[in-house]
């Protein structure tokens, strides 16, 4: 596996070959679908893209945990977690792309 | 919020560009992140999360029907960490 680390760079720079624009512009837009994405999130929505996957935000009952290192009790507050379920899409060309 | 309600939104806000070229664009960007996962690569997005690529060991499986075992090979599958900025977000921390 090749193991290398994509940033929004690289995808501004998707963005950038994609269109017209400038590279500064390209970023900004990256910027703003990832906000866009996590407004809505934070609102409690979900984000669905069609093809590549759906995100959502999960409510968690508050629990007691345990300190692993220490078996010390320690309450855990109830929480918002969120969570990506991929598309048959994504999952069909991660596994393909991946296989030996 | 859907896919294209997403576009919309951000047409909305550049009415400079076309429609349809800010649908290429978001479809690039998620067509990037496809294409960094399917490479075995990382995409790592300060703030929102990081997607990455599990590997899924081969193992024995079991057709749950007939009882029948059945191998199931190894195989990797996309996952999604969401970030840390975007995890307090969502529970009140930080505007």
């Amino acid at each position: 596996m090749a193991g290398k680390t994509l940033t929004r760079m690289d995808l501004s720079e998707a963005v950038f070959r994609e269109v017209g624009l400038s590279r500064n512009e390209s970023a900004q837009l990256v910027e703003r679908v990832l906000e866009l994405m996590s407004d809505n999130l934070v609102e409690g929505g979900q984000v669905k893209i069609s093809s590549f996957g759906t995100f959502s935000v999960r409510n968690k009952t508050a629990r007691v945990g345990r300190n692993p290192k220490t078996g010390e009790e320690v309450p855990i507050l109830p929480r918002r977690v969120l969570t990506f379920r991929p598309s048959h899409l994504m999952k069909d060309r991660v596994a393909a792309g991946n296989r030996r | 919020m859907i896919r294209s309600e997403l576009i919309t939104k951000l047409a909305e806000e550049n009415p400079h560009l076309y429609q349809r070229d800010v649908e290429r664009i978001v479809n690039a960007i998620f067509e990037e992140i496809i294409e960094a996962m399917a490479k075995g690569n990382r995409v790592e997005l300060r703030g929102f999360g990081a997607f990455s690529v599990k590997k899924r060991d081969a193992r024995v499986g079991r057709n749950p029907r007939t009882g029948e075992s059945v191998a199931v090979e190894e195989k990797h599958v996309p996952f999604f960490k969401a970030g840390k900025l975007l995890r307090d977000r969502l529970n009140g921390h930080d505007g």
